[in-house]
């Protein structure tokens, strides 16, 4: 509760102090608009559909491409943790390829698929996949070396051993990789949707820029970065929690 | 070789449900059997060295020593997880050439899953071996009740103290009706009371089942207490350094004084390998 207080306040001033800056015309209101400037615009692109098809379509897209990004990202992370070879080679790749921004994909990705789906969906996969993969490995390398000890002396191998033990026993690890997987995809998402003409939030927030409209960029900023909290939330937080609560380790705060 | 007393799987198998008595046909005799293991620096380290000993079916052996003489080296090896350098495992006449469900090994760590409820653990050996939901889930009731444990069941490892851990721990490598129970310092994290109790019902359960236990520990009274045989190894290299046999009557208890006569005498053998265990330690 005090909590929540605290917030409330700060978010009070917060506003009242962008409500005083604007009110000062210090800088002119199409560069710096009127809190309730944004709050029309956001009314208005609810009202006429326009937000509500840009979340649908963006929304779509980026369970797609995560979806996607998790099912290879777990082939390629159950690669370099089953070979020693790959782990040396393929493995050493994906860090380096993990630290290389989503967004330099997007001209290669846009010479091969054109500006199309398949471009964003490209940019998605390889701003995600990586992390997934090495979230994998570095999941399974902190699995107690008891536990696979006891799977195999209890009748577990190959294929079993996989799925009835290492994978559960990795997922207090991967379930945080995950976390950071989703939040790599919907930055992607964003920014291969700002260059390529898509309906989705990114273009919304370029249709703004365009049309110099600096309360609509501030409405589409809000809506997408309430929608990405609202899914780490909802989603990701409720599993860190159900795992943390069953594998008995110390709840995330 | 087939010993003729040893039936074929399915066969045996149906006489456990029935009976749930474990066939207690696991002769285990480990020949020449020396073990190395690469060290970090320096010459590998020999952890083994010529191990002879024979362990008769049904039979509570003990295995102790200091701390770095190769006790968990040895399980592993009858557990078929590691394989000797040099030597052969066998069992029934047989060279062990993997892990299997006929040896469950019991680590000091409980090693249980917490992902896992205290059935769910129990279940799990039997869920690899392909048994039916409504069966191994029967068959598993039937084990946490052999350790007291009914009543938490549904409980994670996490929500239990560690002596019930240990229990349940016990009761899923009893759950595959392994042949041979191998035991790695199991109680050696409990406090003395919870150790005790899980001494009368380890004892209970092995005159119950029958089964062959092979027991680590560094606890020269615990293993009085419980084995039929104390076997004495030597500092690095592990070597056989002396037996005992254990003639006491059952149960006994761990402050009785013909456990505490026979274990000062085991100890005056082993002093001299833990004064040099000990030195290793410091000078390290």
């Amino acid at each position: 509760m005090n909590r929540l207080l605290k917030n409330v306040v700060f978010y009070a001033v917060l506003l009242g102090a962008w409500y005083g800056v604007a009110r000062a015309h210090i800088w002119p209101p199409y560069l710096v608009p009127a809190p309730g400037d944004v709050w029309l615009a956001l009314h208005d692109g609810f009202k006429d559909g326009s937000i509500w098809i840009g979340i649908r379509i963006s929304m779509v897209r980026v369970v797609v491409g995560y979806l996607l990004s998790v099912v290879l990202g777990f082939v390629l992370g159950l690669g370099i943790s089953t070979s020693k070879f790959l782990e040396d080679t393929l493995g050493r790749l994906l860090t380096s390829l993990q630290s290389l921004p989503s967004i330099c994909w997007l001209p290669l990705a846009i010479l091969w698929f054109g500006l199309s789906d398949k471009a964003i969906y490209f940019v998605i996969v390889m701003g995600s996949m990586f992390s997934i993969a090495m979230s994998m490995e570095s999941s399974r390398a902190a699995i107690p070396r008891i536990i696979p000890m006891a799977g195999r002396n209890l009748g577990a191998s190959g294929i079993k051993l996989f799925w009835y033990v290492l994978l559960p026993a990795s997922l207090p690890h991967l379930v945080s990789g995950l976390k950071q997987g989703w939040a790599f995809a919907w930055r992607a998402l964003i920014s291969a949707e700002m260059i390529i003409i898509s309906l989705g939030l990114g273009q919304l927030l370029m249709t703004g820029r365009d049309l110099n409209d600096m309360s609509q960029v501030l409405a589409i900023l809000l809506v997408i970065l309430v929608l990405g909290w609202a899914i780490d939330l909802i989603v990701f937080r409720q599993l860190e929690h159900r795992v943390a609560a069953r594998w008995g380790l110390q709840q995330p705060s | 070789m087939n010993l003729p007393h040893e039936q074929p799987v399915a066969e045996t198998m149906r006489l456990v449900t029935n009976r749930r008595i474990v066939p207690h046909n696991a002769r285990i005799a480990l020949r020449g059997v020396e073990q190395s293991f690469a060290a970090t620096k320096g010459p590998r380290v020999l952890a083994l060295d010529n191990i002879n000993l024979e362990i008769s079916p049904g039979e509570f052996l003990c295995v102790v020593g200091p701390s770095g003489c190769g006790k968990t080296s040895l399980l592993s090896l009858i557990a078929g997880l590691s394989f000797p350098s040099r030597g052969q495992v066998q069992l029934n006449n047989k060279p062990v050439t993997g892990p299997g469900t006929d040896r469950i090994l019991i680590f000091q760590e409980h090693g249980l899953f917490p992902w896992l409820t205290a059935l769910g653990n129990v279940e799990f050996g039997l869920k690899m071996r392909g048994m039916k939901k409504v069966e191994r889930r029967e068959r598993a009731m039937h084990h946490l009740q052999l350790v007291h444990l009914e009543q938490f069941a549904e409980s994670y490892p996490h929500q239990l103290s560690g002596g019930m851990r240990q229990r349940v721990a016990i009761a899923r490598a009893l759950a595959t009706e392994p042949r041979v129970l191998l035991m790695d310092e199991p109680f050696a994290a409990l406090d003395a009371q919870t150790r005790d109790l899980l001494h009368d019902e380890l004892e209970r359960i092995w005159t119950e089942t029958s089964c062959t236990v092979v027991f680590v520990t560094h606890n020269i009274r615990e293993a009085v207490r419980l084995g039929d045989r104390v076997v004495v190894l030597t500092y690095r290299p592990g070597r056989i350094k002396a037996e005992f046999r254990v003639e006491l009557p059952r149960p006994r208890h761990i402050e009785e004084g013909n456990v505490a006569r026979l274990s000062a005498r085991i100890l005056g053998v082993m002093r001299e390998e833990i004064t040099k265990s000990v030195e290793a330690e410091y000078t390290r």
